[in-house]
């Protein structure tokens, strides 16, 4: 691709992001809703569609000030820390076949990569906010990324090895026959798991817990500071939602349909998933939380591991 | 382009490097290592090091969370240590400041003046770098994932709890 293409890509594909994650906070309330047996959002345009366009204004349009003996610089920087790493991390995503911002030969890492520097803009700023709530809520997404990055990256490694390759394309490929998921059932639980970690939500949300502390991390935020938080973490959604569907569920393989709109598709099934999850199940308590990734998820996704590489070996092996 | 484009990035990260060990405030230092190793990673990728750009941004940058954690829990950031900091920073470190930086000319321009001669970049395949690790460097990549282990064995008994008895001594 030539640049003025590959800027064009990143424009339109940066674009239909932003539109994405607006849309998916109007879904999200409505879901909500229906799941809590009351209305949602419904008196903006029809069924509520615009209230994300009202929201966006209304956020536009807000006071925007850092606390008193807050650290002015980096209280502005660490909202955008939460949503440039996840937008970069779409840059590897394979839509359709070749169909990709860049077709990096480890794309799979690069996506690993870019989620674990998400954690920098809660723990910035929480510091910087300067107050305790927001200070309690930054530490504990720091310890939270740490424990649930560990078992994160091992538990999508077995699908690596059956696919025998690190870039998104070939993996799906490598799901011409069977989805990872039937292969490997352990594993893309415990990436499902990470993954709702990884993107900090309920039930992993103990950074911003607003029942104990106020709102963690996102305390003193208001105005455009407070939605790039929420950009970064409905576009983390999607992240994870999209590097599931890569590894375990087939990409762009379907029937019919054109690849793209069958990654879209599964996409969006995948993040009503997470939505569905948020509303039925209750928040840990943070030392279970963390005594889990450590106690259980790392240990299951060695384990996992240590059996796939076994079989991959006796079945006939990936050529050296 | 390529190589225009990993100058910058290594520049960028010079630059930030040097400020996160001029800055008094231990945070302000950190996020300008964050952001040298971040530079460092983008000079990876310019380089077409894919291996080595992705693994400088999820374990090089990705960690500098866990030295946020111990910063925020161990430093002094009251107005009164930092005054203190900000005089240390103006006499007693210059001298060995200026040591490293004379130390830094050699790795920058090479002792032959040819380090940027080393030629086009060739893109290593995972790959032959996976069967390069764990085949002819076997033994070493072994030796390095044993001290890990040290680290785990260390934080295993640091977390250990008590039994009664010593509990007992801890209380006195």
């Amino acid at each position: 691709m030539s640049i003025a293409l590959i800027t064009l890509f990143s424009v339109i594909l940066i674009m239909a992001l932003l539109v994405a994650a607006g849309v998916f906070t109007w879904v999200e309330r409505r879901g909500l809703g229906f799941l809590q047996e009351r209305l949602g959002p419904n008196r903006v345009g029809p069924f509520g569609f615009l209230q994300w366009v009202a929201d966006t204004v209304k956020l536009l349009t807000k006071e925007d000030e850092v606390p008193p003996g807050g650290d002015a610089i980096t209280f502005r920087l660490a909202p955008a820390l939460a949503a440039i790493p996840v937008l970069a991390g779409f840059g590897v995503v394979a839509f359709g076949p070749n169909l990709s911002l860049a077709a990096l030969d480890m794309g799979v890492i690069f996506i690993l990569a870019m989620l674990a520097l998400t954690v920098y803009a809660m723990v910035l700023g929480a510091w910087a906010s300067h107050n305790r709530y927001a200070l309690l809520g930054g530490l504990r997404a720091a310890a939270q990324m740490l424990s649930y990055e560990a078992f994160f990256g091992l538990s999508l490694m077995g699908v690596v090895m059956l696919a025998g390759s690190l870039s998104l394309g070939q993996i799906v490929e490598a799901q011409s026959g069977v989805w990872f998921f039937i292969l490997q059932p352990v594993g893309c639980a415990l990436f499902l798991l990470a993954g709702i970690a990884a993107a900090h939500r309920l039930p992993f949300d103990l950074q911003e817990s607003e029942q104990d502390l106020v709102a963690g991390f996102m305390t003193e935020y208001s105005g455009m500071s407070f939605a790039l938080f929420f950009l970064g973490e409905y576009l983390a959604v999607i992240l994870v939602s999209a590097l599931a569907v890569t590894l375990f569920f087939g990409g762009w393989l379907g029937p019919v349909l054109p690849g793209p709109i069958w990654f879209g598709l599964k996409v969006g099934a995948l993040a009503l998933a997470f939505i569905w999850i948020r509303a039925i199940l209750p928040r840990p308590r943070y030392d279970q939380l963390v005594g889990f990734a450590w106690k259980w998820g790392l240990p299951l996704a060695l384990v996992n591991l240590l059996l796939t590489g076994a079989l991959v070996v006796m079945i006939g092996g990936r050529p050296g | 382009m390529s190589w225009g484009f990993a100058i910058w990035a290594a520049t960028l990260a010079l630059a930030a490097a040097v400020l996160s060990v001029t800055r008094a405030s231990a945070v302000h230092a950190l996020l300008l290592l964050l952001a040298s190793l971040l530079a460092l990673g983008a000079a990876f990728f310019a380089m077409s090091a894919n291996f080595a750009g992705v693994i400088q941004l999820l374990i090089y940058a990705g960690a500098v969370v866990a030295v946020f954690v111990f910063v925020v829990m161990t430093v002094d950031a009251s107005e009164t240590a930092m005054a203190h900091e900000r005089k240390l920073l103006r006499s007693a470190w210059r001298w060995p400041a200026l040591f490293v930086g004379l130390s830094v000319i050699p790795i920058l321009f090479g002792i032959g003046g040819g380090a940027m001669d080393a030629g086009a970049p060739a893109a290593a395949d995972t790959r032959e770098l996976g069967l390069l690790l764990f085949g002819d460097w076997g033994v070493a990549t072994e030796l390095v994932a044993l001290m890990l282990i040290a680290g785990m064995i260390g934080v295993r008994h640091l977390g250990r709890s008590l039994g009664p008895r010593l509990r007992e001594r801890g209380r006195e």
